[in-house]
């Protein structure tokens, strides 16, 4: 398995539909240790505008992280996961996600580049409403280090 | 504490800052919230065979960290439009003890839409772990 820069502009079938409820967007807020009322009390995120309660910025790194499978996971892609460190991560949001999203991820690598020996692959996933509203695109880029010594 | 206001805010303005202490359980609940059960953020046997000294904190854990710093700021997680970092060095998180993620925040951005830029730093054990850390932020 080699890592095969010429993958870049690949695109991949959306993932399956990813319902977001109240109780996990109030899980992951307790994990990352926000303790927003937006993120748990309906009435408190409608008075700041928003229809139900809100995931925090990083949420939807839960549904591209599961999406971006697909591109990782590419034998012809080739990346060696079991080298693999987290290089860059970021959000670019049209709106937050809410409770009671339904939404699709679509992934596509955006660049892949090999640098000093490490394998650098940029992923980008488009998450939308399964209405097609854009909600937020997440771009990652993955290091596989170089095999010391090589 | 009142929401910042666009008008107000100042290029230079600081924000407050965060220490964060991160333990076993604390990654062991992102793993669970999140779904990435990689087990260099809970298992110190198969974290040093991987060539790390120890355990380490998943990278979107200090991320989402070091975003409450803005969201802590404006009461609102749905101010934060644009959020991107780059990991520069893992968050190693001991068995007992622990690490600590000390987070800064400063306006270093104000544009006419309505949105501020602020930079976050990230430390621990006194090591930058973030870089390029930046929020774009949307305030009334």
């Amino acid at each position: 398995m080699a890592f095969d820069p010429s993958c870049a502009g690949r695109t991949y079938p959306p993932s399956a539909p990813y319902e977001v409820g109240r109780e996990k967007i109030r899980e992951f807020a307790t994990a990352i240790g926000d303790h927003s009322p937006a993120c748990r009390d309906p009435a408190a995120a409608r008075r700041l505008g928003h229809p139900d309660v809100i995931a925090p910025p990083t949420f939807p790194a839960v549904l591209t992280f599961a999406a971006g499978r697909v591109a990782i996971q590419d034998p012809e892609v080739g990346l060696d996961y079991s080298r693999v460190v987290h290089g860059e991560q970021r959000f670019v949001a049209s709106r937050p996600v809410h409770a009671g999203d339904v939404l699709v991820g679509v992934t596509s690598i955006e660049t892949a580049r090999q640098v000093a020996g490490n394998d650098l692959l940029t992923t980008r996933c488009d998450v939308s409403t399964v209405d097609g509203e854009h909600v937020v695109t997440a771009y990652s880029t993955l290091v596989a280090r170089a095999i010391a010594g090589s | 504490m009142s929401a910042p206001r666009h008008a107000d805010v100042e290029i230079g303005d600081r924000l407050p800052e965060l220490a964060l202490p991160l333990h076993r359980d604390d990654l062991v609940r992102y793993a669970g919230a999140s779904g990435d059960f990689n087990p260099i953020h809970w298992n110190e046997r198969f974290a040093r065979e991987v060539g790390l000294p120890d355990v380490i904190a998943h990278g979107m854990l200090t991320m989402a960290g070091a975003a409450r710093v803005v969201t802590d700021w404006t009461g609102d997680p749905g101010t934060v439009v644009e959020y991107g970092v780059r990991f520069t060095r893992p968050v190693v998180v001991p068995d007992p003890g622990g690490a600590v993620l000390v987070v800064t925040g400063e306006v270093t951005g104000k544009r006419d839409d309505g949105t501020v830029v602020v930079t976050l730093t990230a430390t621990s054990a006194g090591e930058k772990v973030l870089a390029q850390a930046r929020a774009v932020v949307r305030l009334t």
